[in-house]
Formats: structure tokens, C-alpha cells, sequence
């Protein structure tokens, strides 16, 4: 009964999971073993479960996961700060206002993604990949909603001047 | 809305995270102006470009791994992640994340007060404010409509009406001010459940005062202390005239 429950309740999150996890962390490997370690924690603490939304309480877990393991293995959660020094794939298009994502795009677009502080990097996947909202991500990370708000801004801005420094180089 | 109101809620705004009133503020301005334009463009840009992204999905193997080994309730913890954030990870999440959840309470007294800050930050108290029209315009939205009514006469004056989010679903919030201070009262539906006397929480400095009453679950949250709070929360309309308090005659007007 209770084991029915918890598939039907978390089993279906279990793409959202790894994708979060795999952002996160970085690498496939460590990010299946994040993934199959949050279900142990989800399953330990299933009971304590009572909330409509499966997906915003596996993927607290899966976060946590993988910010324990960054701590622990990593110094420091701030993954990288030198995304400044990313090879970008130079954009030959022929009107840098509009991205036209080939192949190599998706490829710049993910390396300034992977570059991004972690913390803006959870902001952008769990806005614009999983879609939740600002309240959702807000209690997700424990931060305020305005924090959220500063974090996607940044995040963006980040991005924005990665992606756009790789049309420059094409440019100049 | 000038340059420097608009551009702190143009994110929002791509995000779909504004109020319709906000929306058409930050659209209106973003008409006349080519900069705001240009940004907000970019923002949609930005986000067709994080969209092609790759996404990672679960390996099959990992799936049926799941899958099956959930049945027989043998999931192994890998060793790395035992030694590496057995402990901390249990922490962060007893810390985090569990009694939260066990105190439902707790989470919604912390987005009630989340709910009252934003609608002061924001400057988005209001959405309805003539008072008359309080009443049918939350009838129109909800599926429930709550007594609202002004009581100057015991120093609480409706502002207006607003819809909010709280708990995973639509609620009607009440905006009162008394002497500058605003007050944000949410209220739902809750038929079925015995009355509840006034509960008193704090957090971050706003007092919270919910209670039980007319088949509704009331949540008033301020700056006001809790004594003015419970005062409010004792109003007729909002609890049942046996337990109100007594009400200063002499300045209460002869009708409103």
C-alpha cells in the first residue's frame, strides 16, 4: 500500500530528478547515484509526506543530496566562477539578435549553463527546464521568493554576456 | 511606470510570475519604451536558448533499478554517498524539509507572511479597491464568497480586495489598514471543522493570528501587535458575536 504510493507519487519525477541532479552535479554517474540515494531518503521519510506536490518534495531531497555531496567533495559549492575563460563555439549566424540553435549552439548554450555558480544554475533549471514557479523554487531552496527573483536576474545576465561574448569573438 | 519601476519585474513578467494588473503596467510601458522592449526580448530569447538545452533523463537502468528494487524495499545507498553525505544530508533534511512538512501549520504561517510581504514589496496590495464592489468582485473569481466589511468605528479600514495564492490554491485577501499599518487578512473556506479560538505565531517580526470561523479559515498577518490583531480577528464578521469584544459605542458612526 504504502510502497504503491510512494511509486505512484515519485516514480513519475524520476526524469526531473536526474535532470536536476545531472545539472547539478555535473557528470551521469555521480548524478544516478544522487538520484537512487534521494529515492532511499524519499522512501525513509515517505510518511512524512502529506503535501500535494510530489515532484517539489523529491526534488527538495534531490537537492539536498547533491548539495551535501558538492560540499563534501568539492571545496565550496561555487562550482566555477571562470566562465569568462569558456571556449564559446563562435556564432556564424548571420543576425546575432536571433539564436538560431543548431547543434553547437545547444552544446555553448549547456557549457555557459554548467558555468554559472550552482546556485544560479538550480534558479534557471528549475524555472525554465522543470517550469516551477517562484514560490516552488523559493521553499525548494529555503531562500525568500525575493532571493529567487535575484538569483534568475543574475543568472541571466550571466548567461546573457557568456552567450553573447561568443558572438563578439565571432565579431571582432 | 518609468524605466526604473518596470525593469526589476521584466523577469517576472517573461516568467509569467505577475499579477494582470502589474503585467499590463510593465506592457504598457514597455510600448513606449524601446530599451524596456529590447531587454524584454532578449529575456525571450534567453529563454528559447536555456529551453534547447539538453535535458538529462533517467538512464533505464536506473529506472527498472527503482522500479523493482522499491517492491522489495532493498535499495542500496551507494557506498560514496554514505560516506560523503549520509549524515549531513539527513541533517539538511530534518533540518529542511520534514518538519516542515509534518507542521503544515508552520510552512503556511510562513506564506502567509511571505504573501503580505510581497504584496507590500511588490506595491501590489490591491486589486479590487472600492469597497462596494469588494464583494462581487471576489464572488466572480472564487467559488466562496467572505463577509467583508469595513469597521472604522473599531479602527480597521477596508482598503480592498485582492486575490492571492496560499496552500495551493485561490484565496481572498482582505486589505484593512489601522493607523498606517496594513493588514492582510486570507481567508478560505473550510466547512465541516469545529470553530477555532484566535492562534497567535511571529515570524520574522509580523505577528500572525489565525482562527476558525463561519465554515472559514481566516489568517490575519501585520506589523500591528498581536493585541490589535486579535482585536480584528474578534470583529463580528469575522467571529461570532458571543466571543466579540465589547465595541466603543461612542465612536461608532450611526451607520455604515
Amino acid at each position: 500500500m504504502r510502497l504503491g504510493r510512494f511509486e505512484a507519487v515519485l516514480l513519475p519525477h524520476l526524469d526531473a530528478a536526474h535532470n536536476l541532479a545531472r545539472w547539478l552535479l555535473g557528470n551521469s554517474q555521480d548524478a544516478e547515484d544522487a538520484v537512487q540515494d534521494s529515492y532511499v531518503r524519499a522512501l525513509t521519510y515517505f510518511d512524512s509526506f502529506h503535501g500535494e506536490d510530489g515532484r517539489g518534495w523529491l526534488l527538495t531531497i534531490v537537492r539536498n543530496t547533491c548539495y551535501a555531496w558538492l560540499r563534501k567533495n568539492r571545496s565550496g559549492v561555487e562550482r566555477t566562477e571562470s566562465g569568462q575563460d569558456l571556449e564559446l563555439t563562435p556564432d556564424t549566424g548571420p543576425d546575432p539578435e536571433v539564436m538560431h540553435l543548431r547543434e553547437a549552439d545547444r552544446l555553448k548554450v549547456q557549457q555557459c549553463l554548467e558555468a554559472l555558480p550552482t546556485e544560479l544554475r538550480e534558479a534557471l533549471v528549475l524555472r525554465e527546464m522543470e517550469g516551477m514557479s517562484y514560490r516552488q523554487i523559493a521553499r525548494m531552496t529555503a531562500v525568500p521568493i525575493g532571493t529567487v527573483m535575484s538569483r534568475l536576474a543574475r543568472g541571466r545576465r550571466r548567461l546573457q554576456e557568456m552567450l553573447a561574448g561568443g558572438v563578439r569573438k565571432e565579431k571582432t | 511606470m518609468n524605466c526604473s519601476d518596470a525593469r526589476p519585474f521584466l523577469g517576472a513578467y517573461v516568467d509569467g510570475e505577475l499579477d494582470l494588473v502589474r503585467s499590463l503596467d510593465v506592457e504598457a510601458h514597455a510600448e513606449g519604451c524601446e530599451a524596456c522592449a529590447q531587454d524584454l526580448r532578449r529575456l525571450e530569447e534567453l529563454s528559447t536558448a536555456v529551453s534547447m538545452a539538453p535535458r538529462f533523463p533517467a538512464p533505464q537502468k536506473l529506472r527498472r533499478r527503482l522500479e523493482h528494487r522499491s517492491r522489495g524495499r532493498s535499495l542500496q545507498t551507494s557506498p560514496w554517498l554514505l560516506l560523503a553525505a549520509g549524515l549531513a544530508a539527513a541533517g539538511l533534511l530534518l533540518w529542511r524539509y520534514v518538519p516542515a512538512r509534518t507542521q503544515t501549520a508552520d510552512v503556511l504561517t510562513e506564506e502567509v507572511v511571505q504573501d503580505h510581504v510581497r504584496s507590500l514589496m511588490a506595491n501590489h496590495l490591491l486589486d479590487v479597491a472600492a469597497r462596494q464592489q469588494v464583494e462581487p468582485w471576489f464572488a466572480e473569481k472564487l467559488d466562496y464568497s467572505p463577509a467583508v466589511e469595513s469597521m472604522p468605528w473599531r479602527g480597521f479600514t477596508l482598503m480592498g480586495g485582492r486575490l492571492d495564492y496560499l496552500g495551493g490554491r485561490a484565496v481572498a485577501a482582505l486589505v484593512y489598514n489601522r493607523g498606517g499599518q496594513f493588514v492582510n487578512v486570507f481567508v478560505w473556506p473550510m466547512s465541516g471543522q469545529p470553530d477555532r479560538a484566535p492562534q497567535n505565531r511571529t515570524v520574522d517580526g509580523f505577528h500572525v493570528v489565525s482562527w476558525r470561523a463561519y465554515g472559514m479559515d481566516w489568517w490575519a498577518v501585520s506589523h500591528l501587535n498581536e493585541a490589535d490583531l486579535e482585536e480584528l480577528a474578534m470583529c463580528p464578521c469575522f467571529m461570532p458575536p458571543n466571543r466579540t469584544l465589547p465595541v466603543d459605542e461612542s465612536v461608532k458612526p450611526k451607520s455604515d
